[in-house]
């Protein structure tokens, strides 16, 4: 029920998008967002888009737990040299 | 596919493993409360990959899991009227009422149709200017918004045959009921979507009053185990809060605009939950000034009285109490082709999803 797909926004026709996920298009409806553009990313539940995807959030999520890694890793090396 | 390819990294998901099982050996309960999240994690193979110390529960995260036999009841009561259009989301057409459902409904007569979204329902509504079309309203925050939506427009356009059944519920009275219940939840894997929309801060009950954290998790691998991670790391810190790992599409403040026309269409008030019974100020109903689309009080009715189904222990699942093969109909009586019980329906009752994925 709670499932929502990331989509691409292709156009904007008033408070329609048109959206595609994986290639397939269809309408989905802007009523329930503001500040949205063509390209930007959003997620689709129940035929509205409810939330803009961030990129740089995504990016970040993914960047913060590499950094971490490379962290720790580094401060296991330097007390496996002591 | 973007946004789904790279939350389902392999390196990522052995790397977050091996920090999991270094984190903490306590004995753990996670519970999740979205039934996303229920599917994702048997679809994933979860339980198979963490630490022995590490249990997931599954907890009240399925809309027509949690909904009433009653309110089938009266679905199906409405969808015998001769002039009544049923427009409901696929899974709740096969729920078992006490003695019918709305597939058997529609078997016999009765105009029931799937609808993917309520603007399919309106536009039903609108090219059937002689019936009363009347949408099934069930799910949590994150669909409730639209039900809003879909009202708000018929009034915009004049509608004069569309009509909700409104069974919308809200997630936290329900997180904090099984803790008061007393069910040993040591941290909640808190709902994505509905967090779209509300935001963190609904949960900040939870850690403040019972020192429970819950974090906030997206839907793929990388983003469950990581949560999980964050969670253990909490529990091991002894420091309880609520975070959110979605930050991709969870902000803090959640989606201001759809909250508003939540609350411009709907009200709380007291609902009753399957497993935990009723539970004050956890429903939505629709608000007074729009009520010529509610179709509780537009539609009078006579609905059969309430049996509930023998053997099922889908209310004790729905608590995390116990696995759904625990029960004895599982598999055997009760199959996704032929569900007994509300959990085995739903592509995100926990039933169904073990039935697929962990039999």
């Amino acid at each position: 029920m709670c499932l929502s797909i990331p989509s691409k926004i292709i156009s904007i026709n008033g408070d329609k998008a048109l959206v595609s996920v994986g290639g397939t298009e269809y309408e989905a409806s802007l009523q329930l967002l503001d500040d949205v553009k063509v390209d930007d990313y959003v997620l689709i539940h129940t035929g509205f888009a409810i939330q803009k995807i961030s990129e740089e959030e995504a990016n970040e999520t993914l960047r913060l737990f590499n950094e971490l890694e490379d962290i720790e890793k580094k401060i296991d090396r330097e007390v496996e040299g002591k | 596919m973007k946004y789904i390819d790279e939350f389902r990294d392999k390196v990522l998901v052995d790397q977050l493993l091996e920090k999991i099982s270094s984190v903490t050996s306590k004995e753990i309960a996670l519970m999740e409360v979205c039934g996303g999240h229920t599917w994702a994690i048997q679809k994933f193979g979860i339980p198979f990959l963490l630490p022995e110390n590490i249990k997931l529960l599954s907890g009240p995260g399925c809309p027509v899991c949690v909904t009433s036999k009653k309110f089938i009841d009266q679905a199906v009561a409405y969808s015998r009227l001769k002039d009544v259009i049923i427009t409901t989301y696929g899974d709740l057409i096969r729920v078992p009422g006490s003695t019918s459902s709305l597939n058997v409904e529609k078997s016999r007569g009765a105009d029931v149709r799937i609808v993917y979204s309520v603007l399919d329902a309106l536009q039903i509504a609108k090219e059937n200017p002689s019936k009363r079309v009347v949408f099934l309203g069930i799910g949590f925050e994150t669909t409730a918004p639209s039900s809003a939506a879909g009202i708000h427009n018929a009034l915009k356009e004049k509608l004069t045959n569309f009509f909700v059944f409104s069974s919308h519920k809200i997630m936290p009275p329900a997180m904090a009921a099984l803790i008061d219940e007393g069910v040993t939840i040591n941290g909640y894997i808190a709902p994505g979507h509905v967090s779209v929309i509300t935001g963190s801060h609904i949960y900040e009950g939870i850690p403040s009053k019972y020192g429970v954290g819950c974090v906030i998790s997206g839907f793929e691998p990388v983003d469950i185990l990581q949560s999980i991670y964050m969670l253990c790391k909490q529990i091991q810190e002894n420091d309880y809060r609520v975070e959110i790992q979605y930050k991709r599409v969870v902000k803090p403040e959640g989606n201001v605009k759809a909250q508003e026309m939540m609350a411009e269409v709907f009200t709380l008030r007291d609902d009753w939950w399957r497993g935990l019974g009723t539970l004050k100020d956890s429903g939505l109903a629709i608000k007074e000034k729009y009520s010529n689309f509610d179709a509780e009080k537009m539609i009078p009715v006579e609905v059969e009285e309430t049996k509930e189904e023998k053997g099922c222990i889908c209310g004790e699942i729905l608590k995390g109490l116990k696995k759904p093969n625990d029960c004895r109909l599982f598999a055997k009586v009760c199959t996704t082709s032929n569900p007994v019980g509300a959990c085995m329906v739903s592509h995100e009752g926990a039933c169904n999803a073990y039935f697929r994925f962990n039999k």
